[in-house]
């Protein structure tokens, strides 16, 4: 089906997030839509999906123009979207979650349903069991949930926003095969991301968006130097990996058994040193989330010792780990980072200890001002902190760290940002190295992993790998080794044997 | 005590679990929509009160009926209104209606104190009565019993099996993913608002033509009831068949306390009839404690086979509220 935007306008108060825009997508594509955050690609995938409605403009469907005012509207027309994190109900189970939104009468057929969920599960090769509970999937299978529910519907065109955000490689990979066998039959693929490997791997054409307005389009193969300059109107290269000089020991993990209610992690001994970056590689759920937060002292292990410099904090709160220094940055920035409704003075006030009573405002305004410019965070000192995008937030739960710190936690540090917040967020951690700072971080994105760690664990089911070299590792391998694959052949030579 | 005894005791706690299953069952499908309704407590008052008064000066039971389910469908009309459309808390407003319906029916309920009018008698079920002992426990009560048997029923249907009972888990759970599968999610929310709080006016006009009769103003025992049944329904994780297992356990105790009397004369009657109150709190703190991470280091140190039990019990009986309950929904 053929998706025509005419002169699309969308404003939200005084930021004009849609402007003028006019893109032409045909049948049997995938078409890309680039920008960095904020440029106005979900703004505009939005109106063209029904959440919102375009202040002027037009949206025509094989010539034909069509009103879209509601989500059910596009779903009528042969529209749906999968958000970026899924709309979907966790705590209700796989068949109920596909039923709901389907018209029929008051008592669903709920055979019918399941017949024909298996067999689109089938077609696509998703392994979704019809009985299990939304809350038990990863993020990548509640996609796949997402799709099938959508072409249940009727759905022709399918809008993806930013899908590859907090899936494995493996996952990824299936997507996009999907995604290439629905282009095939004829239906029209909207790929909505900032990462310029996805578009270049899978798009046909390509839309970037800047501030609001439609910039350039270009049709594979792209040439990437040329997109980058679209998104940014600038230049960007990765920094070179520049290893720094490793210094004494800041964690040593003797025996270290973690377990939560659904997996346990077998027992991992481990030395970081000073100025080492570690990379904890794996499927959503393996266990490193338990992992990290039993370093921070978020989470007792059932074994084993914890030691943060030469201080044995097995057992003791994470109050404790944060006077050793140990920073810990959550994944969810707004609901564990952060604290919504409080303006980012108000933050670098709490973060500091011991002042006293009372709150001298303007010297932590002024205090503020000065690390809102280090920082690069876009906002005011009084604004609150759910006021800034995600890279914004990102960079001032950095700014909230104290300094000097022998260990920094991270789950997640860049997921969702554009290239340029996180070559800045990496460009301050690894300042943060060179001075004498050792990291361990959780990423679902494996490049990020090789390039910026010098040793990667893998995660798989509860077994923890040996220290892998990054240097020595492709993606290809790592992304086999999160699936469980290959784990006999790469770790025997060391000694250890697997199943 | 006899068997006879015994059975008529236990038909008489299942009849005086009536209302309170009406107001559960009420509350129970508002707070799924994403609805706290804190006016329970004295919607009842409210409805009681206002349900005798019009069966007294109509003689029509019906009307009484149909007056408390007004009454009780127009408060949860104001709470809707201030919570959805005007985007207000909904604790505040609660908490305000409840103490205001609660005084209001006291100044009038003035003229109506003491007076007698039409009664709802009991019903026996043809052929239903006369099997044994379940005859005389289930199918010999008044009607309003047997309607609490079919709104168990009903309601867990309708949240469970039914199309529209999916999108009423769903508007309370996460509304945009409900909105996005073309819900209209706010009016879905007065809906089942207005109905959970007829159900809950309903819950009122039983005590007050049938289970506790009459009107005595400050003395008709019914301030209170609105709390346990807010508590019952949290004891019953949302879910209509667990909710009526709380309602008829407090019954069961409050039944207890009268019975053991007699045979426990060194303890003071105050302790008997205040007793289901803390019984029932340590209950909620059952249901709920393994959601404690206390809870679960507890359970890590104890020997494999009994935590296994333990924890999986714990575990079955854990409930998470709807997701969104007491948010407001706005589609951007």
């Amino acid at each position: 089906m053929k998706v025509e935007l005419k002169a699309i306008h969308k404003s939200f108060g005084t930021v004009h997030a849609n402007n003028n825009i006019n893109l032409a997508i045909q049948a049997g594509t995938i078409q890309g839509i680039l920008g960095e955050n904020g440029a106005g690609k979900s703004t505009l995938m939005k109106v063209l999906s029904g959440f919102i409605q375009e202040d002027e403009g037009k949206i025509l469907l094989d010539g034909k123009p069509i009103s879209v005012r509601s989500p059910a509207d596009a779903i009528q027309h042969g529209i749906g979207m999968l958000h970026q994190d899924p709309l979907d109900f966790p705590p209700m189970r796989i068949i109920d979650n596909f039923i709901v939104g389907r018209e029929g009468g008051v008592f669903p057929n709920k055979k019918e349903a399941r017949k024909d969920f298996i067999k689109l599960a089938n077609e696509f090769d998703f392994a979704l069991d019809p009985e299990s509970y939304v809350d038990s999937l990863t993020v990548g299978e509640r996609q796949q949930l997402e799709i099938l529910r959508l072409l249940w519907l009727g759905v022709r065109v399918l809008i993806l926003d930013e899908p590859t955000t907090g899936i494995s490689a493996l996952q990824k990979e299936k997507l996009f095969a999907t995604l290439k066998t629905l282009a095939k039959q004829g239906k029209t693929i909207i790929f909505v991301s900032h990462k310029l490997e996805d578009v270049e791997q899978l798009c046909n054409q390509v839309a970037v968006l800047r501030q609001g307005i439609l910039v350039g389009e270009a049709d594979a193969p792209f040439e990437i130097d040329k997109l980058v300059e679209m998104m940014f109107s600038k230049v960007i290269s990765v920094e070179a990996k520049q290893p720094c000089p490793f210094g004494n020991s800041a964690l040593s993990l003797h025996n270290f058994v973690v377990e939560d209610y659904r997996l346990r992690l077998e027992s991992v001994d481990l030395t970081l040193r000073a100025g080492e970056v570690i990379g904890l590689a794996g499927m959503e759920g393996s266990g490193q989330r338990p992992f990290l937060r039993a370093c921070a002292g978020l989470l007792r292990p059932t074994q084993g010792k914890v030691i943060v410099g030469e201080k044995d904090l097995t057992g003791k709160p994470y109050l404790a780990y944060k006077n050793h220094g140990v920073g810990f940055l959550p994944a969810s920035r707004l609901e564990e980072g952060l604290i919504p409704g409080l303006s980012l003075t108000e933050h670098f006030i709490l973060a500091e200890k011991g002042q006293g009573m009372f709150i001298d405002r303007e010297r932590w305004e002024r205090e503020t001002k000065e690390r809102i410019t280090s920082f690069n965070i876009r906002g005011t000192p009084l604004s609150p902190v759910e006021a800034l995008s995600g890279g914004n937030q990102q960079r001032a739960l950095l700014a909230l760290l104290n300094s000097p710190l022998s260990l920094i936690l991270l789950e997640h540090p860049t997921r969702g940002l554009d290239i340029e917040s996180v070559i800045y967020i990496w460009g301050k951690l690894k300042e943060r190295c060179r001075q004498g700072t050792a990291i361990i971080f959780v990423s679902a994105d494996l490049e990020e992993i090789l390039q910026y760690s010098d040793r990667v664990l893998v995660f798989f089911s509860g077994r923890v790998s040996p220290p892998l070299d990054a240097s020595a590792t492709s993606v290809e391998q790592l992304g086999q080794l999160i699936g469980g694959k290959g784990w006999a052949e790469k770790f025997e030579q060391q000694g250890d044997v697997y199943a | 005590m006899t068997t006879d005894t015994l059975i008529i005791g236990l038909a008489g706690v299942l009849a005086s679990a009536a209302p309170v299953l009406f107001a559960v069952l009420g509350e129970t499908i508002s707070e799924r929509a994403g609805v706290i309704n804190l006016s329970m407590n004295g919607t009842i008052l409210l409805a009681a009160m206002g349900g005798f008064a019009v069966s007294v000066s109509t003689g029509s039971l019906f009307w009484g009926f149909i007056t408390g389910m007004i009454i009780g469908g127009l408060v949860a009309l104001v709470l809707a209104f201030s919570s959805i459309t005007l985007k207000q808390s909904q604790v505040a407003v609660g908490f305000v209606l409840t103490m205001v319906c609660r005084d209001l029916s006291y100044f009038l309920g003035n003229p109506y104190m003491g007076l007698t009018g039409p009664r709802l008698s009991s019903w026996s079920i043809p052929v239903l009565k006369d099997i044994p002992i379940f005859g005389a426990l289930l199918f010999r009560q008044d009607y309003l019993t047997y309607i609490s048997y079919l709104g168990i029923i009903i309601v867990w249907v309708w949240i469970y099996k039914t199309r529209p009972g999916l999108i009423l888990q769903g508007i309370g759970e996460r509304p945009a993913s409900a909105f996005v599968r073309g819900a209209n999610v706010n009016r879905l929310r007065y809906i089942y608002t207005v109905l959970g709080g007829a159900l809950i006016g309903l819950a009122g006009v039983t005590y007050s033509l049938s289970v506790k009769y009459g009107w005595k103003g400050t003395i008709s025992g019914l301030d209170g009831i609105g709390w346990i049944a807010l508590s019952i329904t949290i004891f019953g994780g949302w879910d209509p068949i667990r909710a009526a297992f709380g309602c008829y356990l407090f019954s069961l105790l409050q039944w207890l306390g009268l019975v053991l009397q007699p045979a426990l004369p060194n303890i003071p009657s105050q302790v008997l009839q205040v007793a289901p109150f803390p019984l029932m709190i340590l209950t909620l703190l059952f249901v709920n404690i393994g959601n404690a991470e206390w809870v679960e280091r507890t359970l890590a140190a104890i020997p494999e086979p009994s935590r296994k039990a333990i924890s999986r019990l714990l575990r079955a009986l854990r409930a998470s509220p709807p997701a969104a309950l007491g948010v407001p929904f706005e589609s951007e």
